[in-house]
């Protein structure tokens, strides 16, 4: 048993890809508590799309044993949590179950948009922070500059921040010292009523949820009957452990601890991280809990071959079972049929999520266009969220609309300013401030999410070569002239291409639409026009024309097998294509149309 | 009982490989070889007709044709022995067709007596262009000069000789194509074959399309302008288009050709070859190992693929619909045991891309030149 003095507990944040996950490595293996033959990079990183994608999603934690300098033994509970802006809410609620945070900062790149966001956060959580300048061993690192950021940006003091190579090994043993000395000990009562905070659950398919606690007051032994204090479900603890990384059972855990508990629970769904859990039959005080994620960016979800549907709702269930914060929906299209309007934190979740479903379900899929929640307010005073632009209802009875807006945090490099705020300005932004550091401007913004959502990052990225970065938080929503705006192919509708759009904006975005639709459906074998529409009037038009020429100029004996199984191909390929009217609409066009170039 | 491939005739495809170079556009199965041992060939070939006579006895012969590569540089005895070996295996039409295909070189215009008194009675000459410009574009190893005074041998040695152009070249205009049709149009006799350059891929212009270094081909406009043209003028010098790119005079068509056209059955023979068989009443789909060498010395023919009904009725779809005269629907109703959708139909119709008279469908003027738009469409479950 450790006593609480000896105990710290850690996140380690930083802005995506400065390092984190890699110095989750050098602290797990210089401790040896992974021997160095089982070690491989970013080992937190277990998912398939975290190793593909070389970025962390879910936060881990690791329990590590430290023998420090003065000869003493701790017990160090780290969390490394994932960098990316979709994923802010696994880093803060992390920061609640510990007490202090490594902020690493990479020394090439300096302070970033989620340096900020999650620095803040930290002091937030009362946290204590060190400070780490990652990747000493490039050339490229400025530690001084960097630690000089550190302090006119976030204003904590950096004199004491460690430089570290996560990558060779540089710094590690100073950090963990840091870690020792300059991180507090958690507080608890060894002989109070339980009371645990529940961190995170998922689930495993031959242990069940497994439930991540902090314990705050008392112990948790196996073969205990805990209490859920949100819903007041009561369990029996089958099991009890600790990660290191892997599953190491133990027979208890104590004030200050970080482990997991299982106890047959079926379904992620009956646990609420966030909960407070204490013994059956005994009351306390519960804690503040988490606010749940709220799914930001909504989109239809198809199978191309619409045989699949079953397939879908499969997969989609089991993909929720492990994931509280996507949540999903039945639809159905006129044009695509039957599907599901999914919710995501944002947009890399949607990706992670399709490309988890087409990947490991085998189902390809159809997305329609992201969209944002509304509020539709009605004539008779009634306010309904509106999730799917072809759900809008008419506008007679429709009194106002309101749109989510968010506080986005950009840094740029000067160079590309005049780029970001032009861009921020198109997007019907507000600006709120504008300071500089060194070099480098920190935009802040108010935005329509519906602007951002879509392609507003890749355009960031492009418009400054890749040197700005970017984050936001939802504040609230405003009331703004929005419109519903129809696409029209060969005269139907086609509904899953309609999108609100703000008045001032949408011609622009019809006229874009259009014309790029043009390019994206091929050529038949008649004229097709396109056009945008807000309610009865036409507000841009094209016209595909007919295809011209598509005739094969040599046919003779030994190429009518070849001709035939072509023929036979096309058919298949016009089976990924969506038939509105006599049209083909190919798979593609439902998101590429929507890319805006400015 | 009919088969159906009597609805088509029964003629024979004699494939040879080898060419004295290799053209950069050309996907056909030829190949540059040092040596060519013709006395094997021959005993080959001669083998392979055996075989298949075997498999089709007392079929009359309609039409034969020595296709490439480049056949002109066979040794006339091996096409003379080829055609008796034929005409003592099979009962022969009396007006048998025989074609053989010729690049307008000085070496095959030396041998077209030979040809012709081995009983080769049709030429089809390579020709591709009329300047020399686009000759070297196209890889050619004969100047416009040769390729004429090949031509004037072949048409005094021959009754029946066309030739082949390719259009839709290089940086070649509308006005271009125009002047040069209209040249070939008055050398012509009575066939022509206008072939748009396709860019194929696995030849050399296609690895060069593919890496963006072929400039100045026509856009789709262009093209659908230009076989337009094509086929205007020809008709006005009456030689219109009886198939997507050949024409002739009234009569003067590629027998052979049309038996492909027609869905009729043909024995393919020769490295690559493929060949349209019925054998016991059912219709099988022949093919011959591609390589020259193992072809002569290993293997002469594939097994015999059995085609489906389904599978007959679009080909004999995709190939018919090719002719200015179209096709007979009730023998694809007979093959596939289906018809076509009538709205397919009356849509292709109202389209102005589709003909109907009676049973007899045929693409328009118009539908000729998405052809394969239409038969997407037709061919659509
Ligand atoms: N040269 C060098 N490269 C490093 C160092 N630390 C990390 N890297 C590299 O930086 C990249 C990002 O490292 P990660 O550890 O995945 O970063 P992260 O902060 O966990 O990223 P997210 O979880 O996606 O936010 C990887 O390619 C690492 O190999 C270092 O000290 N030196
Ligand atoms: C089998 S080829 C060869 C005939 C002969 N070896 C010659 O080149 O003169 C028959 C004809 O197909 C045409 N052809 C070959 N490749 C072509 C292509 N890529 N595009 C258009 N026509 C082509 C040429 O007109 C050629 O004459
Ligand atoms: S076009 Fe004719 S000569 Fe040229 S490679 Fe092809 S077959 Fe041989
Ligand atoms: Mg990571």
């Amino acid at each position: 048993m450790t006593p609480l003095s000896h105990i710290r507990n850690f996140s380690i944040v930083a802005h995506i890809d400065h390092g984190k996950s890699t110095l989750a490595d050098r602290l797990i293996q210089s401790t040896n508590t992974v021997a160095d033959r089982d070690m491989k990079a970013q080992m937190l990183d277990a998912m398939d799309i975290e190793r593909e994608r070389g970025i962390t999603i879910k936060a881990n934690t690791v329990r590590i044993d430290y023998v420090a300098d003065n000869g003493e033994a701790y017990v160090l509970n780290l969390i490394d949590t994932p960098g990316h802006v979709d994923f802010a809410y696994e880093v803060s609620r992390s920061m609640r179950a510990v007490e202090g945070s490594l902020l690493v900062v990479d020394s090439t790149q300096g302070v970033e948009a989620q340096t900020l966001a999650n620095v803040y956060q930290a002091i937030d959580a009362d946290h204590d922070i060190v400070p780490i300048l990652n990747k000493i061993d490039l050339p490229a690192a400025d530690c001084d500059r960097v630690a000089e950021q550190i302090e006119d940006v976030i204003g904590i003091d950096a004199s004491g921040a460690i430089r570290v190579s996560a990558k060779t090994g540089i710094g590690i043993h100073e950090t963990l010292e840091a870690i020792v000395h300059h991180l507090p000990a958690p507080k608890g009562e060894e002989n109070a009523d339980l009371k645990a905070m529940l961190v995170d659950s998922w689930y495993d398919s031959y242990l069940g949820v497994i439930v991540l606690v902090r314990i705050i007051d008392g112990r948790l032994k196996k073969g205990d009957r805990v209490k859920f204090v949100s819903n007041g479900t009561v369990h029996h603890v089958d099991r009890i452990g600790v990660f290191r990384p892997q599953m190491q059972v133990i027979d208890s855990l104590g004030p200050g601890e970080i482990g997991f508990l299982t106890a047959s629970i079926k379904q992620v769904r009956d646990t609420r991280v966030g909960d407070t859990v204490t013994h059956d039959k005994k009351t306390v005080t519960p804690l503040p809990g988490f606010k749940p994620a709220q799914p930001v960016v909504f989109c239809g979800l198809f199978p191309v071959d619409s045989s699949e549907f079953e397939d879908l709702r499969d997969a989609i269930d089991k993909l929720a079972l492990n994931d509280a914060s996507f949540s999903f929906e039945m639809e159905t299209s006129a044009a695509l049929g039957f599907g599901f309007r999914c919710g995501f934190l944002g947009l890399l979740h949607l990706e992670v999520i399709r490309d988890r479903i087409e990947r490991e379900y085998d189902i390809e899929l159809i997305t329609t266009a992201p969209s944002v929640v509304y509020h539709v307010y009605m004539r008779d005073g009634s306010m309904q969220e509106l999730h799917n632009p072809a759900d809008m209802p008419d506008l007679s009875v429709v009194d106002h609309l309101e749109e989510p807006r968010i506080k986005a945090t950009i840094l740029v490099p000067d160079d590309y300013l005049g780029d970001v705020l032009k861009l921020c300005q198109d997007r019907r932004g507000v600006q709120l401030d504008l300071t500089y550091a060194g070099s480098r401007a920190m935009v802040v913004y108010d935005l329509p999410l519906n602007e951002v959502v879509f392609d507003f990052y890749d355009r960031l990225k492009s418009v400054t070569k890749g040197y700005a970065s970017f984050d936001y938080q939802l504040t609230g929503y405003q009331t703004d002239n929005l419109v519903k705006m129809s696409v029209l192919v060969n005269d139907e509708p086609v509904d899953a291409l309609s999108m609100m759009v703000h008045r001032d904006r949408a011609e622009m975005r019809g006229r874009a639409m259009v014309e790029k639709l043009k390019d994206l459906i091929p050529r038949h074998m008649f004229k097709i026009p396109i056009q945008a529409a807000i309610g009865g009037k036409v507000i841009a038009r094209e016209t595909l024309s007919a295809m011209r020429k598509d005739v094969t100029a040599k046919c003779y004996g030994g190429d009518a097998t070849r001709k035939r199984k072509l023929l036979d191909k096309q058919k298949a390929g016009k089976k990924k294509m969506r038939q509105f009217g006599k049209v083909d609409i190919p798979q593609e066009a439902f998101i590429s149309a929507l890319k805006m170039d400015s | 009982m009919t088969e159906d491939w009597q609805n088509g005739g029964f003629g024979i495809y004699i494939h040879w490989p080898f060419c004295a170079a290799k053209c950069p556009y050309c996907d056909f199965n030829s190949h540059v070889a040092r040596t060519i041992d013709h006395a094997a060939w021959r005993n080959a070939y001669l083998e392979e007709i055996r075989k298949a006579a075997e498999q089709t006895p007392g079929r009359i012969v309609h039409t034969v044709f020595f296709g490439g590569g480049t056949p002109s540089l066979m040794e006339p005895w091996v096409v003379a022995d080829i055609i008796d070996a034929i005409r003592k295996h099979w009962p022969t039409a009396n007006d048998m067709e025989i074609t053989l295909e010729a690049n307008p070189g000085s070496v095959e215009a030396q041998r077209f007596a030979d040809f012709r008194a081995g009983g080769v009675n049709r030429i089809s000459m390579g020709i591709q262009a009329l300047n020399d410009e686009d000759l070297r574009r196209l890889g050619r190893i004969h100047s416009a000069d040769e390729a004429r005074a090949a031509f004037d041998i072949a048409r005094k040695t021959f009754d029946r000789v066309s030739f082949d152009l390719i259009y839709g070249r290089q940086k070649q205009t509308l006005a271009d194509w125009e002047s040069e049709l209209k040249q070939a149009l008055t050398m012509a006799i009575d066939h022509l074959s206008l072939y748009q350059l396709t860019i194929e891929q696995g030849t050399a212009f296609g690895d060069r399309y593919n890496a963006g270094k072929l400039a100045g081909l026509p856009d789709e406009d262009r093209a659908a302008d230009m076989f337009t043209l094509t086929r205007d003028i020809c008709a006005d010098f009456g030689m219109p288009a009886y198939e997507v790119s050949n024409h002739a005079r009234d009569g003067a068509q590629s027998r052979h050709n049309l038996i492909y056209w027609r869905y009729g059955d043909y024995v393919g023979i020769g490295p690559g070859a493929h060949g349209r068989l019925t054998l016991n009443g059912q219709r099988f789909a022949t093919e011959a190992p591609t390589n020259p060498k193992r072809w002569l010395e290993e293997l002469r023919q594939l097994p015999n693929v059995a085609l489906t009904g389904e599978d007959q009725a679009n080909e004999f779809l995709l190939m018919g619909l090719r002719l200015t005269d179209g096709v007979d629907l009730a023998r694809f109703e007979a093959l596939s045991g289906r018809s076509v959708a009538p709205d397919t139909l009356k849509n292709l119709s109202e389209l102005g891309l589709l003909d109907q008279r009676g049973r007899n469908i045929s693409v328009t003027e118009q539908g000729v030149s998405v052809l394969n738009g239409v038969l997407r469409e037709l061919l659509a479950d």
